[in-house]
C-alpha cells in the first residue's frame, strides 16, 4: 500500500524534474503575481502590511491552480492513467499519491519562497513564521481539493478555466484561515485559533478528498 | 415499492405534465396573495420606511437559494447510490432556478442595502456566503455544459454537489469567522428590529409561492430533459405517433 | 491427466448479458462469452461498433449498462485488486511516458503493479522486443511503433494471466506483428487468456482464437 503511494510520488517527481521548465513557470507566476500588487496599490509600508498576507495567499491559490489541470491530464493523454487505474490498489491511494506529489512539487516550493515575498510586504518575523505555518497547513488542502476538480474536468474543453471556476469557491476557507493566522499575529491576538482551524480542515480533507477524487476519476474515465 | 414506479421517466413524464399547470397556478395565486400582504397589509416600518418591503422578495429568494442547493445534493446522493436517471435529471433541472434565486437574493440585497447602509454591497457574512453559493451554482452549470456525455455529466455533477454540500457549512463558518475578525457590517436583513406578524406571514406566503414556482419550472425542465434523452425509447415514439 | 483437463474446461473469464451505451445509443446488448485457460478471444466489428468499449468494460475501466464480468466466478468489481494483478491492459494509447527512458518506463510499470524488477530482466524484455539499443534513450525520441514495443515489453513483464489488448498490431511493422503473435502464442501456451481486437489478420500457432462480433445492434 505505502509502496504504491511512494511509487506514484517518486514517478511524479521524476517526471517533474524532466520538465523543469513547466515547474519553474508556476513558481515564477507566484512571485510575479505577488509583486504586481504593490505596483497597483502603492508602496506605503502600512498598506503593504495590511494587504501582504492576503496577496501572498491569493497568489498561492492561483499558483496551485496553475499546475493542477495537468495533474491527471498528461497521464490521461498518453494512456498511463488507465494503467494507474488498473493497478491492483485502491483508487483512493492513487488519488492520495497524486495529490501528495502535487503538493511536494508545487506546494513545498511556495512555502520556501513565501517568506521572501513576505519581506517585500514589510511583514515582521513573527508574521513571516505564521505565514510559513499557515502555508504548510493550507497548501496540502489546496492540492487535495484541487485533485477532485482536476479529476472532474479531465479531458474537457476549457478544462483549466473550468477547474478554476469549480475549485476556487472551495478554497475560500483556506484563504480565510490562512490570512487570519497572519492577521492574528499582526493584531497581537496570535495565530493559534486560525492554525487549529486550518489543521482541522486539513484532517477532514485528508479523510474525504482522496475518496471523492477516486470517484471522480472513475466517472471521468468511463 | 410503489414510489419506485415514479422513478421511471415514462411514468413521471405524463404525471409531471399534469402537475406543472397546477403548481404554476398555485405559484401565481400565492405570489399575488403574498405581494398583496407585502404591499398593502403589512404596516410601514417605523425605522426603515417603505424600502423594507423588498424583504418579501429578498428573504424567500435567499431561503430558496439555500434550500434548492440542499435538494440538489439530496437527489445527487440518491442518483449516485441507486443509479436512478430521474434523480440526476431533477438535480440538473433545479440548478438554473437555484442560481436565479441566489442572484435575486443578491440583487434585492443590494437594492435594500443602498438606502439602509448607503452602499450597494457590504461584505456582510450572509451576503458573502450567498455570493459564494452563486459561484457554486455557476460551477455546477458550467461543468454540466462542458460535458457532452449525459451519463458522465450526471455523475460528475452529482459528485460536485456532494463535495459542495460538505463544504458549504465550512465556507459559511469561515465567512462568519472572517466577518467577526474584520468587524464588517453586522446588520442583517432578517434581523429587522420589529418583525410584525403580518410581515412574517407575507414572507411565508411568498416563500410558498417561490416553492411552487420552483416545482413547476423544475418539472417542466425535467420533461424536456426526459424527451431529449429518451427520444429513442419506445414510449416516446409511441407518444409522437399518437400526437 | 483428468484434473488438468477439468481445470482447463472451467471458464475463468465470464461475460454475462453485457450491454453498453454510448451517449443515448445502445452499442450492443446481451453479449455473453466464456473464456478458459489457454484460450483467446478475437473481438471484431466495424469502427464505432463498441470493440474498445467492450474491452474497457472487461478491464473494469467502464461499467456496463447491464450485465457483469466475472473473474474466477466473482464479479470483477468485488475482486478488483486481485483482478488488477491478473490483468494486463494495452489500450489505444500505450501509456508510455515520453519523458522517461524505456528502462524507467518498465521499472515504474512493474512497481505500480507491486513487483520488483531487476535490471537484467528489464534488459531481457527489451531485447525480446528488439529495443536493447534504445534502453537508455528518452521514449520521446522513439517512433510510435518503438513505443508500442516498449508497451509490449511491459506486458511480458506484468506476469498477468489475462491480456486485454486493443489493436496491438496498430503501428507495428511486419517484424513487430510477428513478435506480437509469438508473444501471444507463448502466453496462451502457458495457460494465459487473451482478449484482442484487431483489424488485421492474427495468425496464432497452436490456438485458434474464438471470434466475437460486436455491434450492429
Amino acid at each position: 500500500m505505502l509502496s504504491f503511494v511512494y511509487t506514484i510520488v517518486r514517478r511524479e517527481i521524476v517526471l517533474a524534474t524532466r520538465r523543469r521548465g513547466d515547474w519553474l513557470t508556476a513558481q515564477f507566476f507566484f512571485v510575479i503575481v505577488a509583486s504586481l500588487f504593490p505596483l497597483g496599490i502603492g508602496a506605503e509600508p502600512e498598506t503593504l502590511r495590511a494587504i501582504g498576507p492576503g496577496v501572498v495567499w491569493v497568489a498561492a491559490l492561483l499558483a496551485a491552480l496553475l499546475s493542477l489541470d495537468r495533474l491527471f491530464a498528461d497521464d490521461h493523454r498518453d494512456g498511463a492513467l488507465e494503467q494507474l487505474m488498473l493497478a491492483p490498489y485502491p483508487h483512493a491511494l492513487l488519488a492520495f499519491g497524486k495529490a501528495l506529489a502535487h503538493w511536494i512539487v508545487s506546494g513545498l516550493p511556495l512555502i520556501v519562497i513565501a517568506p521572501v515575498l513576505g519581506l517585500q510586504f514589510d511583514l515582521p518575523p513573527a508574521a513571516l513564521l505564521a505565514l510559513v505555518a499557515s502555508l504548510a497547513l493550507g497548501t496540502p488542502v489546496l492540492s487535495l481539493l484541487g485533485s477532485i476538480g482536476a479529476a472532474l474536468t479531465l479531458g474537457l474543453r476549457g478544462g483549466g478555466v473550468l477547474l478554476a471556476l469549480l475549485i476556487l469557491p472551495f478554497y475560500v476557507p483556506v484563504l480565510i484561515f490562512g490570512t487570519g493566522a497572519i492577521g492574528g499575529v499582526l493584531a497581537g491576538t496570535g495565530a493559534e485559533a486560525n492554525l487549529s482551524l486550518l489543521g482541522a480542515l486539513l484532517a477532514l480533507t485528508l479523510l474525504l478528498a482522496p475518496w471523492a477524487c477516486a470517484q471522480a476519476l472513475n466517472v471521468s474515465l468511463e | 415499492m410503489n414510489l419506485n414506479r415514479y422513478a421511471s421517466p415514462s411514468i413521471f413524464y405524463p404525471l409531471a405534465g399534469r402537475l406543472v399547470p397546477v403548481f404554476a397556478a398555485l405559484a401565481a395565486a400565492l405570489a399575488a396573495a403574498g405581494l398583496y400582504i407585502g404591499f398593502f397589509v403589512a404596516p410601514t416600518d417605523f425605522q426603515q420606511g417603505e424600502g423594507y418591503r423588498i424583504i418579501f422578495i429578498h428573504v424567500p429568494a435567499a431561503w430558496m437559494s439555500m434550500f434548492i442547493y440542499l435538494v440538489m445534493a439530496f437527489w445527487s446522493a440518491i442518483g449516485l447510490a441507486w443509479n436512478t436517471r430521474l434523480s440526476f435529471m431533477m438535480t440538473r433541472a433545479l440548478a438554473p432556478t437555484g442560481a436565479l434565486f441566489t442572484f435575486l437574493a443578491l440583487w434585492t440585497g443590494a437594492f435594500w442595502g443602498k438606502p439602509m447602509w448607503g452602499a450597494w454591497w457590504v461584505w456582510d457574512a450572509r451576503l458573502t456566503s450567498e455570493l459564494i453559493l452563486l459561484f457554486l451554482y455557476m460551477g455546477y452549470m458550467a461543468l454540466q455544459a462542458a460535458i457532452d456525455d449525459p451519463r458522465r455529466a450526471d455523475r460528475a455533477g452529482a459528485l460536485l454537489n456532494l463535495v459542495g454540500v460538505v463544504n458549504v457549512p465550512i465556507i459559511y463558518f469561515s465567512v462568519v469567522w472572517w466577518n467577526t475578525l474584520h468587524q464588517g457590517a453586522s446588520v442583517s436583513l432578517t434581523r429587522a428590529p420589529s418583525m410584525a406578524q403580518t410581515m412574517l406571514w407575507g414572507m411565508l406566503v411568498m416563500a410558498l409561492a417561490a416553492w411552487f414556482y420552483t416545482l413547476a419550472v423544475a418539472f417542466a425542465r425535467v420533461r424536456t430533459l426526459i424527451l431529449a434523452r429518451e427520444q429513442r425509447a419506445q414510449w416516446v415514439r409511441q407518444m409522437e405517433h399518437e400526437a | 491427466m483428468p484434473s488438468a483437463s477439468r481445470a482447463e474446461s472451467v471458464p475463468v473469464l465470464v461475460a454475462a448479458g453485457l450491454a453498453c451505451e454510448r451517449g443515448e445509443r445502445r452499442l450492443f446488448e446481451d453479449l455473453d462469452f466464456e473464456l478458459s485457460a489457454g484460450e483467446a478471444l478475437l473481438v471484431v466489428g466495424g469502427n464505432g461498433h463498441g470493440k474498445t468499449s467492450l474491452l474497457r468494460i472487461l478491464s473494469g475501466l467502464s461499467l456496463p449498462a447491464a450485465g457483469e464480468v466475472r473473474w474466477r466466478g466473482a464479479p470483477i468489481r468485488a475482486v478488483r485488486e486481485d483482478y488488477g494483478r491478473a490483468l494486463a491492459w494495452l489500450g489505444h494509447a500505450d501509456g508510455i511516458k515520453a519523458d522517461l527512458t524505456p528502462l524507467e518506463n518498465l521499472r515504474f510499470a512493474a512497481a505500480l503493479r507491486g513487483r520488483a524488477l531487476d535490471d537484467a530482466a528489464a534488459h531481457r524484455a527489451l531485447d525480446r522486443v528488439a529495443l536493447a539499443r534504445c534502453a537508455e534513450l528518452p521514449a520521446r525520441v522513439l517512433s510510435f511503433g518503438q513505443r508500442r514495443r516498449v508497451a509490449l515489453a511491459a506486458l511480458t513483464l506484468a506476469d498477468a494471466r489475462l491480456w486485454i489488448l486493443d489493436e496491438p498490431l496498430a503501428g507495428l511493422d511486419a517484424q513487430g506483428v510477428d513478435m506480437v503473435q509469438a508473444l501471444l502464442d507463448a502466453h496462451l501456451a502457458g495457460g494465459g487468456l487473451a482478449v484482442v481486437t484487431t483489424h488485421q489478420r492474427l495468425a496464432l500457432g497452436a490456438c485458434v482464437p474464438r471470434t466475437l462480433r460486436v455491434g450492429a445492434c
